[in-house]
């Protein structure tokens, strides 16, 4: 059989192919690290930057479509290329070439699973997410999305020995599928009644306007279970710290963004006329989630569970970039819908990198420490400069600040809030602008939660003795992290290029032109009529600019004379790294001022208690109030159902029979 | 570009180098005052400095190369920022690379070094500072923010230039929204510039300190570079006053040497009576326990986001 790459299509399904074959490949010899770290590791990195960049090249050419042999008979798969899968696909390629690099050295000792089946997951993962970008009908989506479910959550249970992690995985599964299930009835509405799935027939199907409300409710609902919204959030602070933190990198960084794609592909591509008030939902969702997301995560003291919660917040931010969108699309704004369509595709790029990069950076400290608790950590910049100088970039990022690449998104976002107050209808026009207040104010948590995720790990003293023994990160694991970081810099300095990237993404998805600026190269003028510019690389050559010269002026003027003493004690002698803020000291005044949000359970010891315990647990309220009744009703429901597990193979192969003779009875 | 343009942009960055530490000075001495003390010399912040720079550095033990970086970009960055405010002149070149929202993420970054320098040493007043400082700065930067969204909305515009450009040339209307903001703004100044009631900038107690707890292992050059840049940033914070509220008397678009000339002593008078203001502000009122700080700024949010929606309702 001689295998042709004619096109680019089949050039991505090729290096998808090749994903799969390397995860088999790691089975030959499922315990030998120097074939599946030292080797199929750093090959399957490669892989990810070609994939990135052919995609990259093909992001302005027209779609493309195939029809796969494989699948039942009747039922071939469809898959199509076009600018959006494009943009996905360099997102899946680029995050996932740093995160596999980092893996390569990081999968080294028993993590409770052979590295041979670990790979084998880790790229069925990879290969269904990129499956899922490329398929054009619904039989192929949902078959890739249970796919990249269900590896994942192998991913997730490596550890499966431990109570908790075995609940985490359990939770994740049940999460995605519910979300599944309401993703394949929004399939099932959006057909229209032609009873074909092919993405084809439901863009040329015409839906009323209740059945487009609704299958766009369904398909909301579904994504942003696996996205992970505000209150379909629990599996993410559950999910993230309990899998590998490569894996914890893959899901975040990547696999969240999957469900913005399927969101974004069903609203604008296969629904085709949004209607204005589609958006109010996902704005007003995702304001909630960015808030709430990041309040949590400036409370926590697991470093994963930080990040995880500040995924949440992230996600909110997307989301409601997708909501102005909708909005803007629905009164036809085309320029400011580009804008937000612009800056909600610019921040799952940003995401995907500055996530990849903190989760990894904590997975080295995890490995080098073996610690998650923030409570324990500290002073690591000493023994781990390559690891906290890299990490230090995502967390700058991370928080929004420039000359880095979170900053841009943020600003393009607040840029299209701004111009809000243009909606021709009355009361949302008004009520809209405050929504940057609530996005301003995620940004400035953001920081908080920043400095204390960076400043507990990497600053000050060492908490345990035992950090005294860390190590910084192999070079496999400082290869992937540059190349993330690197990543963070680059979309951070020069985002005209990107944005003349996305445009066509934006162009190609809804039709929405943005209008084009005779701006040099080096500076971003999104909207030329409102006169506001923004120059990273100018920000930065400044501000390098401004050091220099003043370190040199210092270093002339007057000399460069250094003594090394004991830390300031105030004359009283006795001061140990116990006397740093821990990490719920850090959180103390966010948990005053948003108490409500919390539920706080406290253990205060009495005054003259002589061995005084302090101890807070700081828990979710929408896990207490939504999920935790439910509880006793599934479990009166899976009760009545009990009987039918039986145990036995036999009974199981008849109960398939059953359904089968049922299904052909309702066909013929 | 126009040399005049040029001429400008550097005239405004040595013009906030030099007056900075005067206008601390100047504050110092009009509190002193007020306080029936005999005043400091109005010199005595450039005195100050000049010691520091001399003296020998002394770091920690256990410091790294983080705290030492720290100073250096604080400073850089509020050196950049001063370059970006319109205070004396709209023709910045430097400004196109940065608009409002940039500035308040320049500032942003400031405020994240230095917290972040404040926990290297590990000791319990650093991280005790740092923490504060943050907790101020997230609620104190949403409402700068949101002050500043109040003036793009009425000028179109996120550049700071063509706000302040509008602004003054405009003639003299009421913007009732406006009023709101610089209620919110004068909070936002206090809060984020560590004066009364928010912080004390003249003691060291430990109950309340916020940003000289951040200082405290600094020493030398390092310490001179952060009083500078603190100096900046109270300088910088009360031209983006002048630039949103005040914005007469600077140099336009249209304007010759003239009037660049003449927009140097209009900035120092602004800067005499923002001086004398502020010193009254401080004298008058009380220093606020730690708890009540977010109260405070949340006030500031609250007022700054009514501004907006008022802004919104009459569209003024």
């Amino acid at each position: 059989v001689t295998l042709q790459i004619s096109s680019p299509l089949d050039a991505c399904l090729a290096l998808l192919g090749l994903w799969s074959l390397i995860g088999l490949a790691g089975l030959l010899r499922p315990r030998s690290i120097a074939l599946v770290g030292r080797t199929l590791f750093p090959v399957s990195a490669l892989c990810g930057v070609v994939l990135a960049v052919v995609a990259a090249l093909n992001l302005t050419a027209a779609p493309e479509q195939a029809v796969l042999v494989i699948g039942l008979p009747d039922l071939p798969m469809h898959m199509r290329l076009d600018a959006l899968t494009c943009f996905f696909l360099v997102l899946l390629g680029a995050a996932s070439a740093g995160i596999s690099m980092f893996a390569a050295g990081y999968f080294r000792r028993g993590l409770g699973a052979m590295p041979g089946l670990l790979c084998l997951q880790y790229h069925l993962f990879l290969a269904s997410m990129g499956f899922l970008l490329l398929a054009d009908d619904a039989y192929a989506f949902m078959v890739a999305w249970e796919t990249m479910a269900l590896s994942s959550y192998f991913l997730v249970t490596t550890q499966h020995g431990i109570a908790e992690i075995r609940r985490a995985g359990f939770i994740y599964l049940l999460i995605a599928h519910v979300g599944a299930i309401a993703i394949l009835l929004a399939f099932g509405v959006m057909q229209g009644g032609s009873w074909r799935f092919t993405f084809d027939a439901m863009r040329g199907a015409s839906l009323t306007p209740e059945h487009a409300a609704l299958a766009f409710l369904l398909a909301l609902f579904g994504f942003s279970a696996k996205a992970g919204l505000v209150p379909l959030h629990v599996w993410l602070p559950e999910a993230h710290p309990a899998a590998p933190s490569p894996v914890s990198a893959l899901m975040s960084g990547v696999m969240l963004k999957t469900a913005i794609y399927g969101v974004l592909r069903v609203t604008f591509d296969l629904l085709g006329e949004a209607q204005w008030w589609w958006g109010l939902a996902p704005l007003a969702i995702g304001l909630f989630s960015a808030f709430y997301g990041v309040v949590f995560a400036a409370v926590q003291t697991d470093m994963k569970r930080l990040l995880a919660y500040s995924s949440i917040e992230n996600i909110g931010i997307i989301f409601t970039g997708l909501g102005l969108a909708i909005i803007f699309h629905g009164v036809s704004m085309p320029s400011l819908e580009a804008l937000a369509l612009i800056a909600l595709l610019y921040h799952c790029l940003n995401h995907a990198m500055i996530k990849s990069l903190l989760f990894l950076g904590t997975g080295a400290v995890l490995h080098s420490t073996g610690e998650r608790n923030l409570g324990r950590l500290g002073g690591l910049i000493h023994r781990m400069p390559w690891v906290a100088w890299l990490t230090l970039i995502g967390a700058l990022a991370m928080a929004g600040l420039p000359p880095l690449n979170g900053f841009v998104s943020e600003w393009l976002l607040l840029q299209a809030f701004l111009f809000a107050h243009e909606v021709p209808r009355t009361f949302v026009n008004m009520l809209l602008p405050m929504g940057a207040a609530v996005i301003a104010l995620a940004a400035a948590l953001s920081a908080y939660v920043m400095v204390k995720f960076f400043g507990v790990i990497f600053l000050g003293q060492p908490r345990e003795p035992a950090l005294a023994r860390a190590h910084d990160a192999g070079l496999l694991e400082r290869l992937g992290l540059l190349w993330l970081a690197a990543a963070c810099l680059v979309l951070g300095l020069i985002p005209s290029q990107i944005i003349g990237a996305l445009r066509v993404v934006a162009a190609q998805l809804s039709g929405a032109a943005l209008p084009t600026s005779d701006a040099p190269w080096w500076l971003l003028v999104p909207l030329p009529d409102r006169e506001t510019s923004y120059s990273a690389l100018v920000l930065f050559v400044a501000i390098i600019a401004v050091v220099a010269v003043t370190a040199l002026g210092v270093r002339l003027f007057y000399h460069r004379r250094v003594r090394r003493a004991p830390a300031w004690d105030s004359g009283f002698g006795g001061l140990d790294a116990r006397m740093q803020d821990s990490a719920e000291g850090f959180g103390q005044p966010i948990r005053r001022i948003f108490q409500s949000f919390f539920a706080i359970e406290r253990e205060v010891p009495a005054p003259g208690d002589v061995r005084p315990l302090y101890r807070i647990v700081v828990g979710d309220r929408i896990w207490r109030a939504l999920y935790e009744p439910m509880e006793p009703f599934v479990k009166r429901i899976a009760d009545a159902f009990a009987w039918l597990q039986q145990g036995r193979i036999a009974t199981y192969l008849l109960y398939s029979f059953i359904t089968l003779v049922v299904l052909l009875a309702l066909v013929l | 570009m126009k040399p005049i343009a040029i001429l400008t942009q550097v005239l405004e960055v040595i013009a906030a180098l030099a007056v900075a530490p005067l206008f601390v000075g100047w504050i110092n001495q009009c509190r002193a005052w007020l306080q029936n003390r005999s005043a400091p010399s109005i010199w005595l912040p450039y005195r100050g400095i000049r010691k520091l720079f001399h003296k020998d550095a002394v770091i920690a033990e256990n410091a790294s190369p983080f705290f030492r970086l720290a100073p250096y970009v604080v400073f850089g960055a509020m050196v950049v920022a001063a370059a970006i405010i319109p205070s004396m002149g709209t023709r910045l070149p430097l400004s196109t690379a940065a608009d409002a929202i940039a500035l308040v993420g320049l500032l942003a970054t400031a405020r994240v070094f230095m917290s972040l320098a404040a926990m290297d040493v590990g000791t319990a007043f650093g991280s005790l500072g740092g923490r504060r400082e943050m907790m101020v700065g997230f609620l104190a930067e949403p409402a700068l923010l949101m002050v500043i969204f109040v003036a793009s909305l009425i000028s179109a515009t996120t550049a700071l230039p063509t706000i302040t450009e509008r602004l003054a040339t405009q003639s003299l209307g009421l913007y009732p929204s406006l009023a709101f903001t610089a209620i919110a703004f004068t909070l936002v100044l206090l809060a984020e510039n560590a004066r009364i009631p928010v912080d004390n900038p003249s003691t060291h107690l430990e109950l309340t300190m916020i940003h000289e707890a951040m200082l405290l292992e600094y020493s030398a050059r390092h310490l001179a570079l952060l009083e500078w840049a603190s100096a900046l940033k109270l300088f910088n914070y009360a031209c983006i006053g002048f630039a949103l509220f005040v914005p007469w008397g600077v140099s336009t678009q249209a304007g010759g040497p003239a009037e660049l000339l003449a927009s140097i002593p209009i900035l120092l008078l602004k800067l005499t009576f923002a001086g004398a203001g502020l010193a009254f502000v401080e004298t008058v009122s009380a220093k606020l326990r730690v708890f009540r700080v977010p109260e405070f700024l949340a006030t500031a949010f609250l007022f700054a986001v009514l501004g907006l929606l008022v802004h919104l309702l009459l569209g003024a």
